[in-house]
This record gives C-alpha cells, sequence and structure tokens, in this order.
C-alpha cells in the first residue's frame, strides 16, 4: 500500500473515531452506547499503535506482526461484544437480555475453543496463528449475528431510529468487509482491493457518528419503510 | 470458488443493507411536510416525484451549506444514482422493478426538499440577524 494513500486512509479514520466519540459525549450517548465507544477507542488505539510500530520497527519486522494479529484479534472481540449490546437493548422489551448475553459469552467460549482446535492441529502452534484464526471464525460470527439482529429488527418492528441505523451501518460494514477481504483473494494483483479494508473501516465510525448527531434516542421511524424490496 | 461465492453473497447483502440504510435515512424525513418556501421555488405541487430531485438539489447548492446535512445528502445522491442505474439496466429485463424504483426517487426528492426548507430557514435566520445588527 503507498504510503501517502495509506496514511491519509489513516487519518480518515481516526477523525471518524474522535468525531464519534465527541458526539456521544456530546448527546451525552456514551454510557447509553459504551460499547460501541469502546470499539471505537480500541479501534483508534490500536491504530494508533499499529502506527507507531510500523514506523519504528518497520513492515516486516516480527513486533509489526504481533502488534497487527494482537490487535486485530481484540478489536474483532469488541465488535462482537459491540454486536450483542445492540442485540440486547433490541430484546431488552421481551426480558431476553440476559439470555442474549449467555448465549454470546457460550459462543465466545465456543469460536475461541474451535480456533484452538485448529490451530492445535498444526505442526507450528504459534499464538499469532491463534490469533488470527479466532479473528477470522469471530468475524463470520459477528456476521452471521448481524444478519439474525437485522431479521430480529423487522420481525419485532423495532421503530428506535438510532438502534435501526446502527444495525444497518455494522450490517453494511461487515458485508462490505467479507466482500473486500474476498476480493483481495480473488484479485489480488490490483492494488487497489488492499485499500478497501482500511477505507470501510473509516465508514463505521463516521456512520454511527452521523447517526448520533442526525437523531434523537425519541426518534421513530416506520418499520415497514426498511425492508429493502417491500412485500 | 469459495472467495468467489462469499464474494457474490456479500455483493447481494452490501445490496440489501445499503437500500436498507437509505430508507431509514429517508424515512426519517416522511413524516416532515414540504415547505410552502420549497413548493414556490421548486415547483413541487402536492407530492415530490422522482425527477425533481436533480432541481431540487440544484436550488439546495445555491443555499448556505448546513454540515449536518451533508453526509446524509451525499449517501442519498449516491442511493438515487443507484436507483436510476437500476431503472436504466436492471428494470429493462424486470420492468416490475420500475415502480419501485420512482417511488424511491419520489422519496430521496422528498428528503432533499426537506433539506431545503431547512436551508431556508436557516438562510431566512441569518439574514435577520444581519438585519438586527
Amino acid at each position: 500500500m503507498s504510503d501517502s494513500i495509506g496514511l491519509v486512509i489513516w487519518l480518515v479514520g481516526m477523525i471518524g473515531g474522535v468525531c464519534f466519540i465527541t458526539s456521544s459525549l456530546i448527546r451525552g450517548s456514551f454510557l447509553k452506547y459504551f460499547f460501541l465507544n469502546l470499539y471505537v477507542l480500541l479501534s483508534m488505539s490500536a491504530d494508533l499503535s499499529r502506527q507507531y510500530v510500523l514506523r519504528t520497527r518497520g513492515l516486516q519486522s516480527s513486533e509489526y506482526y504481533y502488534v497487527y494479529y494482537y490487535t486485530d484479534c481484540l478489536l474483532t472481540i469488541a465488535l462482537f461484544v459491540a454486536v450483542i449490546s445492540l442485540a440486547s437493548r433490541i430484546f431488552e422489551e421481551l426480558k431476553l437480555g440476559r439470555f442474549v448475553r449467555s448465549i454470546a459469552v457460550l459462543l465466545l467460549l465456543g469460536t475461541a475453543g474451535f480456533s484452538y482446535a485448529v490451530v492445535a492441529q498444526s505442526s507450528e502452534r504459534l499464538s499469532t496463528t491463534f490469533a488470527s484464526e479466532l479473528s477470522q471464525n469471530l468475524y463470520f460470527v459477528g456476521l452471521v449475528l448481524t444478519y439474525l439482529l437485522w431479521g430480529a429488527v423487522l420481525k419485532l418492528h423495532e421503530t428506535r431510529t438510532r438502534l435501526v441505523q446502527m444495525v444497518l451501518a455494522l450490517g453494511l460494514y461487515f458485508s462490505a468487509y467479507a466482500g473486500s477481504y474476498a476480493l483481495v483473494n480473488v484479485a489480488s494483483k490490483y492494488e487497489v482491493v488492499q485499500y478497501l479494508g482500511p477505507i470501510l473501516g473509516c465508514f463505521l465510525p463516521i456512520s454511527w457518528a452521523m447517526t448520533l448527531l442526525r437523531h434523537s434516542e425519541e426518534a421513530r421511524l416506520t418499520p415497514a419503510r426498511l425492508v429493502a424490496v417491500p412485500r | 470458488m469459495m472467495a468467489a461465492f462469499i464474494l457474490a453473497f456479500s455483493v447481494l447483502t452490501l445490496l440489501m443493507f445499503f437500500v436498507s440504510y437509505c430508507r431509514s435515512l429517508t424515512a426519517s424525513s416522511l413524516h416532515t411536510s414540504i415547505t410552502e418556501d420549497v413548493r414556490d421555488v421548486t415547483g413541487i405541487q402536492v407530492r415530490a416525484v422522482g425527477r425533481d430531485y436533480a432541481r431540487v438539489m440544484q436550488i439546495l447548492q445555491l443555499c448556505p451549506d448546513r454540515p449536518e446535512d451533508r453526509s446524509g445528502l451525499q449517501i442519498v445522491g449516491a442511493y438515487y444514482s443507484f436507483l436510476n442505474l437500476l431503472d436504466q439496466g436492471f428494470a429493462r429485463m424486470f420492468p416490475a422493478v420500475r415502480p419501485w424504483a420512482e417511488e424511491e426517487r419520489a422519496s430521496c426528492a422528498h428528503y432533499a426538499a426537506v433539506a431545503l426548507g431547512r436551508r431556508i430557514a436557516l438562510n431566512r435566520e441569518m439574514l435577520a440577524q444581519q438585519v438586527e445588527l
């Protein structure tokens, strides 16, 4: 990735993160959407530490390799927790919040166990391999959970504009990210493909910030308007 | 093979989420009616139709910018272009898509008209403040 383009994308991502944290503090939503804020804060810290190690140790160093995979794993877990926090808010009226959280913990432990089992079978039992395996698997579980969450939003006729738009932004982010990963595998020779992931990473905090700034907690919308193709 | 399958699947779901996200943006403006001022300058009669969008956007660019509207208008603009593309390509093979696309373009025009109303109100406020000074 070209250094200057990478730096511009990194800066946009950092500004997006700062915008989201600032807008949630201004709107008094920091604690209400604590896990989303936590994810964005962790993402900014990970970006800063990656950038620092990249500048001081270089792209090919083992330090960068470790920092990259461990922060990636941590971020995926944080994003998973953010998805669950949105799910428990959607299910809270059905008094299913605790049930959703218990399932999420089981899912997280199950995915970690599965990833460990996969890594343990290989001859190189590297801890970074475990981190990357866990990250990928949790990412997929997060993607499936977001789809289920979107189904629940439609089924339960969720009307809270902020919640709906945050779930939709997550869905957009997950699908685009999965697509860009696949595109890297299919067409890795095109340099532009390498920028897709980092660019998409900027989208999430910006869209969340936009939602917080544009809509109050009381804003509601008509659920029938949300279905992509009305039945 | 697997990567191609994931790519195709994620493009489909991306489209689904994109349409739903844009619909959630335009839906938030649906319960705000178009002001008399906007009706006067744009010529919108009862409700906005798809072709009003371009005219409303032209007038919007003449008004002072409201930063809080900017990103929403950009996304809705992208959605409008996507709908045009759908209408010109996909709808030729599947004509049933056309009325749906037109309905969606009308909601984009309504969204832009509501934003124009807010900008005109801001313009008036700024003018009133200048007169006071």
